[in-house]
């Protein structure tokens, strides 16, 4: 499978990646790589290997062999934690939000600001408070108040909860496992809209979809994976929905 | 707050009414201020029937007398709050006190000082804390049965260290921090003031607090953002035993002798004192101040059917019935 050749505005490229568990094969010698700035989707069908391979990418699993290269450099993490400090965010598919926390304390949750006096370090509410209002202002995310639960919130106010803390945290690269999967019909266009949003915003984004129509509307590129190989990758502006069904389902 | 305004756009006109707090109108009509507020609520209440029932209830006398009486379980339910938070519970921390209690009184009665007597007993409990955290976390042992363990083990060790036998401690030291008072309260009450403020200060202004509450809320997705949930959670036990050991040194202080004894209504009135201060026991949502004012609460239960000469055979009845009334009332406000 011929790629498009690595340059600098490539965020993220890997290069042979497999990834086997036990006897069982994820994947086998993937190439894939992301634009900076763009909206990059992986489809394919349930078994293709799509959630491994970017569970790959975000460092939760550690790939057999090949090799990843973010941001220009050899990707150096073995755990999220590692790939979280690198500037990779993923946007788990539970969220990861607490829902006894405000929304403010979610979107600073572990990165809190504080203000040193002495040898102790108190939290600095307020100014906590005037980021996360900012925060969401830029990706124009609407909330009954940032000093809500979330509890209170619905599914689509979570998910883009969950977007923004990625967004805002300065992160090179956010990674969206099925963002609109557990989503009515009003919510999901609103996800949507906010993925757009990203979009316009330069924000590189690495999406997983089941919704072919929903990723040629949201992507730039899309990848697809088959049987554990990569498949094809298409510009979205130039492929049709019957495209992609063929190329997923090998009928091409 | 209407929806308009709650768009983020405009948020620039919401920005200086959000920076307050609620209103207090606004305040009153949320269920959820009620169910975390039900012990001061039922503490008002308390004051007010009593007040009524039994002048002498409300003389300065009996107040000052009531704080005193309070400051033990307001310093155990803090610590007990710390773990409830994190969806644990500290079962072992009577238990922990009478240890700290027996250690405090051997260390002193083998001469080596009153201080380094207090201070072995409060690295004493606190050990136990960090021992039951690191058992629950490292073993993925639940909560309940860890504690349940310790409670029995350190009976048992503090029954072997003292032989059976209480020990007389008669520091000059104690019997000061005991009978002494600055301004309008004794120092015990003190005492309490200081740990109910430093603890209030660190549930919520600190990056401790705020993880303390991740993690008993969702700590996998706590663990997700890497946060290190396992050592919020020994860090929490071991702040369960330090007021442990605090409320030891107290102990021995008010009643001049380390007595191999565990207080069980201690341990108990810890939890309902949490639960009475709207803290949930799945963990996730805490005050400090809910379960002081609920550990006031008990013993102003305490201290006022003992004025109106109510046999003491029916208070563990009534707190009994007062803590089931409490949570039932937050269940159906909820």
């Amino acid at each position: 499978m011929s790629a498009v050749a690595p340059s600098s505005d490539t965020i993220i490229a890997c290069q042979g990646l497999s990834k086997h568990f036990g006897g069982v094969r994820a994947f086998t010698d993937v190439a894939f790589q992301a634009r900076r700035g763009e909206v990059t989707a992986v489809i394919g069908d349930n078994g293709a290997g799509k959630s491994t391979l970017i569970r790959c990418l975000v460092g939760v699993h550690v790939p057999d062999a090949g090799s990843i290269v973010f941001d220009g450099r050899e990707h150096p993490f073995s755990n999220p934690d590692g790939a979280r400090k690198a500037g990779i965010e993923t946007v788990h598919q539970n969220l990861a939000l607490i829902d006894e926390l405000t929304v403010a304390q979610n979107l600073f949750l572990n990165r809190e600001i504080v203000r040193r006096i002495g040898l102790f370090a108190f939290l600095d509410r307020r100014a906590m408070k005037r980021e996360a209002r900012s925060m969401l202002s830029r990706l124009s995310i609407n909330v009954p108040s940032i000093n809500q639960r979330v509890r209170r919130l619905s599914g689509g106010q979570r998910q883009a909860i969950s977007i923004c803390r990625a967004v805002g945290s300065g992160a090179k690269l956010v990674v969206m496992d099925e963002p609109t999967a557990a989503l009515g019909v009003q919510e999901t266009a609103n996800v949507e809209a906010l993925i757009r949003r990203l979009r316009e915003q330069s924000v590189s984004v690495i999406l997983v979809s089941h919704n072919f129509d929903q990723v040629r509307r949201l992507s730039d590129q899309i990848w697809v994976m088959r049987a554990g190989k990569m498949a094809a990758t298409v510009r979205s502006a130039e492929t049709s929905g019957n495209e992609l069904v063929a190329l997923v389902t090998g009928a091409a | 707050m209407t929806k308009s305004t709650e768009n983020a756009p405009a948020a620039h006109s919401a920005g200086a009414m959000e920076e307050s707090r609620p209103s207090l109108s606004a305040l009153l009509l949320d269920p959820s201020f009620w169910a975390d507020w039900a012990s001061v609520v039922g503490l008002v209440g308390l004051v007010i029937i009593f007040g009524i029932a039994q002048p002498v209830f409300l003389s300065v006398a009996n107040l000052q007398a009531l704080l005193l009486a309070s400051a033990i379980l307001v310093v155990l339910s803090i610590g007990q709050t710390f773990v409830v938070a994190t969806s644990g519970i500290d079962l072992s921390m009577a238990a922990a006190v009478m240890l700290g209690a027996i250690i405090l009184g051997l260390v002193n009665a083998a001469g080596y000082g009153i201080f380094l007597a207090c201070v072995l007993a409060l690295l004493a409990t606190s050990a136990i804390g960090f021992l039951n955290g690191f058992i629950i976390t490292v073993g993925k042992i639940p909560d309940f049965v860890v504690t349940l363990g310790t409670l029995s083990a350190i009976t048992g060790l503090g029954l072997i260290l003292s032989g059976g036998e209480p020990t007389m401690v008669g520091s000059t030291f104690l019997l000061k921090l005991a009978s002494g008072s600055f301004g309008p309260f004794g120092y015990p009450v003190w005492v309490a003031i200081a740990a109910v403020m430093i603890a209030h200060v660190v549930l919520y202004h600190t990056r401790f607090g705020v993880h303390l509450l991740a993690t008993g809320g969702q700590a996998e997705s706590a663990g997700a953002l890497g946060i290190r949930t396992g050592r919020v959670k020994i860090a929490a036990y071991t702040l369960s035993g330090l007021c442990a050991g605090i409320a030891a040194i107290l102990l021995v202080a008010r009643i001049g002798s380390a007595e191999p004894l565990i207080n069980t209504s201690l341990l108990l009135n810890s939890v309902a004192a949490v639960v009475l201060g709207g803290v949930s026991l799945f963990g996730g949502r805490a005050s400090i101040l809910g379960p002081a004012i609920g550990a006031l609460m008990l013993t102003a239960l305490v201290n006022g059917l003992t004025l109106l000469s109510v046999s003491a055979f029916y208070q563990p009845l009534a707190v009994g019935a007062i803590v089931v009334l409490a949570a039932l009332i937050m269940r159906y406000q909820k």
